[in-house]
């Protein structure tokens, strides 16, 4: 499979971490390379957050992502901070209901995908990030689809496990929109 | 011949280094009897400070380790974390439980950990050759309160045995001295019951011993006693500040 | 065991204590090492063990002093500030030759600093943190694998040595997941005779101490212990070499800046650029011997760091000067760039 550095940013709260964590776990399912890292400190507490992941079929150097072909933006700040770090050919996942502008660059692809308004209106609160998930998830094959159930199972709090339908509601949504 | 009167076994054959006249010597034969009484010198650890009991880790026979200036509390909490069914103590002076080592004594005492502290107090620091301590008296002449010690800017004595019943965890608070015969009786009972309090799991002991300091008081031994009697009595009451049933 | 589980970095270093034996941490909260102090507050009750909130880093390296001194492996975990404040309770450790871990996941500093990676605790890691004369092993990992490893490896040695270890993290190497495979647990037959752990009337006592007052007694103890450390300079220092075999430009780099070199050396191998890395695993004893091999071989040394220049220092007494050596540095909590990085390079060439 292709590599992957991927960026995930927005407002600390927003279940950024969360969704790096359920590519990271697949990637471990698929025993490939990889490594998870967040931005952390004051930052986690309401400002802005981020979290790198790399999936890799050989081993990983640096785990911090310079030139993402990913990148997942849930508030203006973090696009205005992340948007001309995109390689070339790299692909911009974007809930337009928290951010309006538009990309500049025309040498990426851009999918806007209104996360937060789809959330609120399915009843799926707090899961734009993974309705976003589910667009990047569509776009990239980043992981295979027969992880995603068991990477879920990995990241959902064993004391809730309501939430994995919640949240496999919120993927799908998010696959279908950009479909 | 009937053996009428002998030195405790949990003291060992070391010449103590203290002054003449220094009650250290007596206070060490009181935990030494303690031991002894209790049959506990097998599983006993105790921890010696930095003053002038520094070197106590040479006068007990049970394990003992030296600690960092004021840190034994900390030193005995590790310790007993690791051996619940060991007995440990901490020897320590003024300067050492309540000045430099005042956090990890407040800290060890609200923790409630089942540890006993012997706490001389001597109202100066001793080994460095006779500073103020946080528990000088006021208008007391040391070599670093020359002109007596001067509340507006060297603060007053500070009171451990009040300031720690302040705290929920502490099982027992005394304060006792060592003047006379039948004070130093009474400091044998208080401290015995210390390490009796921790043989019963009943938590944090501390036995406050006002203590003399002949060398750097400038005084003869007796001299010195009756100052204890005199001075500090009135300013550091006697008896007990805690005990929990 | 051998399933790779996905873990941070500090996750798998307090999970890997515990499978070292260490059932007492002492700790106090502070950025960026406290998951360490939290998976240890989750773990330790269940397994029997202590985790204790001590009331200040004084009081938690002084809890692992009297929890050593009984032959229990104990530790602490702090970042670079409260490193400085255990180096007083450190010493004493050395003093009184007595093994723990510490754990300083680095931030920038000095002073209160900031919170972001830092490698800026390098002199006071590897020149002895505290007074006195003495070391600790020094333990650099790079990665989330080697943060489980190497705490296993530090607990062994420091024990067999009777001396603290350290493992000298960062930041990143704290809050990064990676896949990792658990260490099996070790047998260690180290000698724990000198523990207090009460007489029971059976020995003479054991005394933990670090008094002598008697400056004779006080020298043998320096040159006893710095024979023992001149054993481990020999025996235990170890580093990673990678792509070496040709290299005309080393690069020397441990910690998150190898993982930034690393990819900077693929890199400019792509381009043609012979350049390879020895990177120290070790920080005391650092690996002198594969260095000064390699001053015979290569043309100019690129020290990678986090500081302005730490271990630039033990590079250059390390090859005796015979090479040239640059520093790619970036400090405060700023990481470089492998691009950074590979103009380091490039203008070494």
């Amino acid at each position: 499979m292709a590599n992957h550095e991927i960026v995930i940013a927005g407002f600390g709260g927003q279940g950024l971490l969360f969704s790096g964590k359920v590519l990271a776990y697949a990637g471990l399912l698929e025993g490939r390379e990889l490594s998870w890292l967040p931005s952390y400190g004051p930052e986690m507490r309401g400002g802005t957050a981020n979290c790198n992941v790399i999936l890799s079929d050989t081993p990983i150097g640096s785990p911090i992502v310079e030139k993402p072909d990913v990148l997942m933006v849930m508030n203006t700040p973090s696009l205005d901070k992340f948007e001309d770090t995109v390689v070339p050919g790299g692909k911009i996942f974007i809930d337009s209901t928290m951010i309006t502008r538009k990309v500049n660059r025309t040498d990426v692809e851009v999918y806007y995908v209104p996360a937060t308004a789809m959330a609120l209106e399915k009843g799926l609160t707090g899961l734009a990030n993974m309705i976003l998930t589910g667009a990047l998830l569509e776009k990239t094959h980043c992981i295979k689809d027969e992880s995603l159930d068991a990477a879920l199972h990995k990241v959902v709090p064993a004391k809730k496990p309501e939430l994995f339908d919640t949240n496999m509601n919120a993927v799908v949504l998010g696959r279908e929109y950009v479909k | 011949m009937a053996v009428v009167f002998e030195k405790p076994h949990a003291l060992t054959d070391a010449v103590l280094h203290y002054c003449p006249g220094c009650p250290h010597g007596i206070v060490h034969r009181l935990v030494a009897e303690a031991i002894d009484e209790l049959g506990i010198e097998g599983k006993t650890i105790g921890i010696a400070p930095v003053g002038c009991s520094v070197m106590a880790y040479d006068y007990f026979r049970c394990d003992m380790v030296e600690a960092a200036h004021g840190r034994a509390p900390a030193v005995a909490t590790g310790i007993k974390r690791c051996m619940p069914d060991n007995v440990v103590f901490t020897y320590q002076g003024d300067g050492d439980l309540a000045s430099i080592g005042l956090c990890e004594t407040v800290s060890t005492a609200c923790r409630g950990e089942n540890i006993t502290i012997i706490f001389i107090n001597n109202a100066i620091y001793g080994m460095t050759g006779g500073q103020m301590a946080p528990t000088s008296l006021l208008g007391q002449v040391t070599q670093t309160s020359p002109y007596g010690r001067d509340p507006k800017t060297q603060g007053y004595p500070i009171k451990i045995c009040e300031l720690l019943s302040t705290l929920d965890a502490p099982a027992y608070l005394e304060r006792v001295t060592v003047t006379d015969v039948k004070n130093v009786k009474n400091a044998k009972r208080a401290i015995k019951k210390a390490f009796q309090n921790q043989i019963e799991g009943k938590g944090f002991s501390l036995v406050e011993v006002l203590s003399a300091c002949p060398t750097n008081w400038g005084m003869t031994p007796t001299d010195a006693l009756q100052w204890v009697t005199d001075k500090m009595v009135p300013v550091y009451p006697l008896g007990c500040f805690r005990d929990k049933e | 065991m051998s399933e790779k589980v996905l873990m941070k970095g500090n996750e798998a270093l307090a999970e890997a204590a515990i499978i070292a034996g260490c059932r007492h941490y002492f700790g106090y909260p502070i950025t960026p090492q406290t998951e360490v102090a939290a998976y240890m507050a989750k773990r330790m009750p269940k397994i029997g063990g202590t985790f204790l909130q001590a009331e200040s880093e004084i009081a938690a390296i002084n809890m692992v002093y009297g929890a050593a001194s009984t032959g229990h492996r104990a530790m602490t975990s702090s970042s670079s500030p409260g490193i400085s404040l255990k180096c007083e309770g450190i010493s004493y450790l050395a003093g009184a030759d007595l093994p723990a871990l510490i754990i300083n996941v680095q931030r920038g500093g000095p002073g209160l600093g900031g919170i972001q990676p830092g490698q800026s605790d390098y002199f006071l890691a590897t020149r002895g943190p505290g007074h006195g004369d003495f070391h600790v092993l020094v333990f650099a990992p790079s990665g989330v694998q080697e943060m489980a490893d190497l705490t296993l490896k530090a607990f062994d040695l420091a024990e067999k040595y009777r001396m603290p270890s350290m493992i000298l993290a960062d930041g990143t190497m704290g809050q990064m997941m990676e896949p990792v495979v658990l260490p099996e647990p070790q047998e260690s037959h180290n000698d724990l005779s000198w523990a207090v752990t009460g007489t029971n009337m059976e020995r003479e006592h054991n005394i933990v101490n670090s008094l002598y007052l008697q400056p004779q007694d006080l020298e043998d103890m320096n040159n006893q212990r710095f024979a023992r450390y001149a054993e481990i300079e020999k025996k235990e220092a170890m580093w990673e070499e990678f792509m070496m075999e040709d290299a005309e430009i080393c690069v020397v780099s441990y910690g998150i800046t190898a993982r930034i070199a690393r990819n900077a050396i693929n890199e400019a191998r792509k381009q043609g650029i012979k350049v390879g890395m020895i990177r120290p695993i070790t920080l005391w004893p650092f690996p002198k011997a594969p260095l000064a091999a390699a001053a015979d071989k290569v043309k100019h040394f690129v020290c990678v760091e986090l500081n302005m220049g730490q271990m630039k220092e033990d590079v250059e007494l390390a090859i005796s000067c015979k090479k040239p050596v640059d520093l790619c540095y970036r400090v405060g909590g700023m990481i470089p760039s492998p691009t950074e990085v590979l103009e380091a390079i490039k203008k070494a060439m």
